[in-house]
């Protein structure tokens, strides 16, 4: 027998692809940030009310992954912003090649903030770099306090937490308190937002922080 | 259900290794798989075994080298293995701590058969 000595990432060809993306959103001066959580945690919804925060007073871009349908980006159509859909027909995460490849329909030099909604799923997409400048994990109120604890991968990976429908609180078995403690128990360097889609409570807290991460790169434009 | 596109990567970097002639050789790859890599070993296995079947490399396999999750504490100094994945120091309850190991995804060899002498 002989043997090869190989000592390679096995991720290696997707994390250079993402190394290329990082470097070309580096150079258009873009926050970008991969936002990732169980199906139907709110990703969308978390959108919606950003992109109706904004208005016209950021110029956000979206690239929505799902496992099928454009119902997502249907959604983020009416919003009037450049919306980009992956179809990943079964695949469970979005790779760095599927998001290079959706890049050359944005115009990113008119871009200040581009979001990656990933596929729905608190496993896969923890290994798979995009290029983003970070991952928001969110967890809404409904799925259970110890959620952090059954699926630490996501959220050693992740700098931010967004704890979403807190007006649900009252009526589900859920303190918002113990997501975080358990979420900070992995990863104590997560920075915390608190959500709902539906009160709007929180939701500006969280967009001025987004606004102030693309502003520190827009000076430099 | 990722395992199966983390075999296909696998079987790539074998490709870029091996000649192509030499590929009915392999035989063990050895990949280092952390704990908290996000891949199940078992099912990587089989995706592998699924991929390769019919193929120059069907009679290869994965020899699969588990790397705990170890947590180095910066303020008492001790590196402790969490099979939770918590990173928070169970010594001494600090949260300054780092990850060491058991975030590994990585091909470390691969061993072939040496060709058979009667052949050449």
């Amino acid at each position: 027998m002989s043997v090869l000595t190989i000592e390679r990432k096995v991720l290696e060809k997707n994390d250079d692809i993402a190394r290329r993306n990082r470097e070309l959103f580096a150079q258009h001066k873009l926050f970008v940030i991969n936002l990732v959580s169980s199906p139907g945690s709110g990703k969308t919804s978390l959108l919606e009310q950003t992109l109706k925060y904004f208005g016209k007073s950021l110029r956000v871009a979206i690239i929505e992954g799902d496992v099928q349908t454009d119902f997502d980006a249907q959604r983020i159509a009416k919003f009037n912003v450049p919306v980009v859909q992956i179809v990943t027909n079964g695949g469970c995460h979005l790779e760095a090649k599927l998001v290079s490849d959706a890049l050359s329909s944005f115009d990113l030099k008119n871009v200040d903030l581009l979001v990656i909604e990933n596929v729905g799923n608190l496993v896969c997409p923890a290994n798979y770099d995009l290029g983003e400048a970070l991952k928001v994990v969110l967890v809404s109120t409904t799925e259970g306090d110890d959620k952090p604890l059954k699926y630490p991968g996501m959220f050693h990976n992740a700098s931010i937490l967004v704890v979403n429908k807190i007006d649900l609180v009252p009526y589900v078995n859920s303190n918002p308190d113990i997501i975080k403690k358990n979420s900070l128990q992995i990863n104590p360097k997560l920075k915390v937002f608190e959500t709902s889609c539906t009160t709007n409570k929180g939701i500006p807290e969280w967009c001025e922080w987004l606004r102030s991460q693309t502003s520190k790169r827009a000076d430099l434009k | 259900m990722h395992e199966l596109s983390i075999a296909e990567n696998i079987v790539e970097i074998i490709h870029q290794h091996v000649e192509e002639e030499r590929l009915r050789d392999v035989r063990a790859v050895s990949v280092k798989v952390g704990t908290f890599s996000g891949v199940v070993a078992d099912s990587l296995e089989f995706s592998y075994q699924a991929i390769t079947a019919a193929t120059p490399l069907e009679q290869s396999f994965l020899a699969m080298e588990l790397i705990p999750f170890v947590v180095l504490c910066e303020e008492c100094n001790e590196k402790l293995i969490n099979d939770d994945g918590i990173t928070q120091c169970v010594s001494c309850g600090s949260y300054k701590t780092k990850i060491i190991s058991g975030r590994e995804l990585q091909v470390k060899d691969i061993e072939l058969e040496d060709v058979k002498k009667e052949f050449v």
